[in-house]
């Protein structure tokens, strides 16, 4: 069987810290190792309090609960916001990037102090944040603190800790990168997930110099130094903060590659088509930061088209390329390996009982077939006019961020515990049932909060029948929203459980398996097998993909369509 | 997860080259809906704003007020102008003044201007929803097309009484 390393195995080389994965033949290099676990920890711990935040928020809002009093449900929810959106998902995507730069690259972690420097300040200003809006009443200003509400100092401080840190350690993925190609530690091009990984550490370092333009200024106006301009501010903030969520895209996306290989062993078919896809994420991606000011004053149509269409919603057609070629590229895994019955047999045939593959399509579906289409309705300027700040806003991204990001991270974290922290799986069964329980939580989540937002309800609000207009259904899909973050909430302690449990149990055992229930066999090294002739078989065509991708294309397309003939509906107005 | 072999740029199959022109077509086709609806649809996002100043706009909200009123709820005074004229709304935590009594099927100029935080401007059950901001004075010109009494909900975050933020305007 060929090996990952090309030189696999190398000679023990005195100068560099590291020890061979037997699983991957991969060198982990003790440094990243280290962050790496370090990182995760962290991510598990902002989840945590994020994840008690989200139980008690959803019970509030359930209209038939309403649990918490009205400061705490804010308070709560600015604590949601930061620990979900920013902490738990920018931990654990530094640990990706540690680990895409150096692991899959044989290469070493060539600054690891400057990391760990980076770790401090994000763990300071992750921590900070949480103490600043727990204890600070005036800082009870939800995740986007627009000026001029204003929050104590403290609380942009801890932003700039958290987002210098993170840049930081984004500047080290770039350093190990440049030392590694400099040493020869990998031929040719990068693999496929580290060039995704790469897009996604390129978008965050302007993701977070941006931030600094928009949180730096708001520090200094909050000690009373300067002045603001509101609407200004709002197109700064989210320079930084939509951009902050295609970054979770893109790493999102470079952990489906990986999934992909390591539960169905696939071969990207074509790796043109998938790089250029992420090409367009890098190039038009930013320009989304429009969705959030398409009906504020001050701004031309011109300008809103343009910018959020992504010029010509060429990012869009970045995931939906990726939408095609990652299930093609499965499909035909799964073919060559005699998977050929009809459209479907394929999929039927996928190993389902296994986490990451369980998780990756979850993901997948979630993410496209909820977060992507919603979140392309409601980013279009004039229905925008139907959606800004309702609930369909939150219906959108929490199917894109957790439905998505989440459960796909979820999903790879089960992989990292016996690679990098060298701990077997416990409780894998619930390992196997997680992201289905997290995934179908999540789906009606986002279900009850967009069937709420198309009947006006306002987001952010802790209690909605002041307004005295809302119908009686209203009721209902918000009790759909609420029994969906219970069973969220479930999956959400099914996985930390899983994790607690395997890290903090048993002795440190090196890995024997890639897949963690489904078998024994290593798709990762089996990938390395499938030769042009099977990619190119006429029995391996992803067909099956193709008709799943229109039928996509269709759902998108009636969704798109009602929206604008619910817009035709309302008072005229220009 | 595997460096790919040297040469990787290779012309995509059928199936990629099928769904790429698909994909392509569909983007145009939302990309030319927005300015296809800002010629020809009748709800279009208003983007005509004026600089301003909380102190400035709350005058002119007032002489509106003096002009118009035509009576009283709560204490906030119902506001009548004719059809064709400008109105004012003014937002401030946790308020909206005045009520609009409006007229269907008759276009206003209606202004809206915050006189402290950033504020949302939802309309319900009619579901309109704009953003509105302290120093600019946003004009969206409406026409009501149905009659009743109408919310309008607060929905950007304005700090501890934000739920409690709504007002009304009356169509006949």
């Amino acid at each position: 069987m060929t090996a990952l390393s090309p030189t696999f195995p190398w000679a023990k080389d005195a100068k560099d810290d590291y020890r061979a994965c037997p699983v991957t033949t991969l060198k982990v290099d003790m440094h990243t190792e280290r962050l790496i676990i370090a990182n995760a920890v962290m991510a598990v711990v902002c989840l945590t309090l994020g994840g008690i935040a989200a139980l008690l928020i959803a019970l509030t809002r359930w209209q038939a609960i309403h649990l918490l009093d009205a400061t705490w449900f804010y308070r709560l929810l600015t604590l949601h916001g930061i620990d979900m959106l920013v902490a738990w998902i920018v931990f654990f995507e530094m640990a990706g990037l540690h680990f895409g730069s150096t692991v899959l690259l044989n290469a070493r972690h060539a600054a690891p102090k400057l990391a760990w420097l980076g770790f401090i300040l994000m763990t300071v200003g992750g921590l900070m944040a949480n103490f600043v809006v727990l204890f600070d009443t005036s800082s009870i200003v939800t995740f986007t603190a627009y000026v001029p509400m204003k929050a104590h100092p403290l609380f942009y401080l801890s932003y700039i800790l958290f987002a210098v840190g993170a840049l930081i350690a984004v500047i080290t993925f770039f350093v190990n990168i440049v030392v590694a190609k400099r040493e020869a530690r990998f031929e040719g091009s990068m693999p496929l997930v580290v060039f995704g990984l790469m897009t996604a550490a390129i978008l965050a370092t302007y993701t977070l110099l941006q931030g600094a333009a928009a949180i730096v200024p708001a520090f200094f106006w909050s000690l009373g130094l300067m002045d603001l301009d509101p609407g200004i501010y709002r197109n700064f903030f989210w320079g930084f903060g939509h951009p902050a969520q295609q970054v979770n895209l893109a790493a999102m996306v470079a952990i489906w590659y990986a999934l992909a290989q390591m539960t169905v062993g696939i071969r990207p078919l074509n790796e043109k088509f998938s790089r250029l896809a992420f090409i367009l994420y890098l190039f038009f991606i930013n320009l989304g930061s429009a969705h959030h000011l398409l009906v504020d004053p001050g701004l031309s149509f011109g300008w809103k088209a343009v910018n959020t269409s992504y010029a010509m919603y060429l990012a869009v057609l970045g995931s939906m390329m990726h939408a095609f070629s990652i299930p093609a590229a499965m499909e035909v895994a799964l073919r060559a390996k005699g998977f050929r019955k009809g459209l479907f047999g394929w999929l039927r045939n996928g190993p389902w009982n296994e986490p990451g593959f369980g998780a990756l399509v979850t993901s997948m579906i979630l993410f496209g077939w909820v977060g992507g289409v919603t979140g392309v309705t409601i980013g279009t300027e004039q229905i925008n006019m139907l959606a800004h700040n309702t609930l369909r806003l939150p219906g959108h991204f929490h199917a894109t961020v957790v439905g998505g990001t989440t459960t796909a991270f979820m999903g790879f974290t089960y992989y990292v515990i016996p690679l990098i922290f060298r701990k077997e799986l416990k409780l894998k069964k619930w390992a196997v049932w997680q992201p289905y329980v997290f995934g179908f939580g999540t789906l009606l989540v986002s279900l009850g909060m967009i069937t709420s937002g198309l009947q006006g309800v306002s987001r952010r609000n802790w209690d909605i029948s002041f307004a005295g207009v809302v119908p009686g259904t209203v009721d209902l899909t918000l009790a759909i929203f609420g029994i969906g973050a219970l069973i969220a909430v479930t999956g959400g302690i099914m996985y930390i459980t899983v994790v607690l449990t395997s890290i903090l149990t048993g002795p440190r055992l090196e890995a024997s398996n890639m897949l963690l229930v489904a078998g024994t066999n290593n798709p990762l090294l089996e990938s390395t097998q499938l030769t042009d002739h099977q990619l190119e078989d006429k029995q391996n065509q992803p067909r099956g993909t193709l008709v799943l991708v229109f039928a996509f294309l269709v759902w998108f397309a009636v969704y798109y369509l009602t929206n604008w003939w619910l817009l035709g509906r309302t008072w005229f107005i220009r | 997860m595997l460096a790919p072999e040297r040469t990787w740029w290779k012309p995509m199959g059928r199936l990629e080259k099928t769904w790429l022109t698909v994909a392509l077509v569909w983007c145009i086709f939302l990309t030319i809906m927005m300015p296809l609806w800002y010629f020809m649809g009748k709800q279009n996002v208003p983007t005509e704003t004026y600089r301003t100043t909380p102190q400035q706009y709350a005058a002119t909200v007032n002489d509106f007020v003096a002009k118009y009123q035509v009576g009283e709820e709560n204490g906030i005074p119902i506001v009548a102008a004719p059809p064709g004229s400008d109105v004012y709304l003014r937002a401030s935590a946790w308020q909206w003044y005045p009520i609009l009594q409006l007229e269907k099927g008759k276009q206003y100029r209606l202004h809206v201007s915050s006189m402290d935080f950033a504020h949302g401007f939802s309309l319900q059950p009619v579901n309109i929803n704009l953003e509105v901001l302290p120093g600019y004075d946003y004009v969206a010109t409406i026409t009501p097309t149905t009659t009743g009494e109408f919310t309008i909900v607060c929905n950007e975050y304005c700090f501890l009484g934000h739920h409690t933020m709504v007002g009304k305007i009356i169509v006949e």
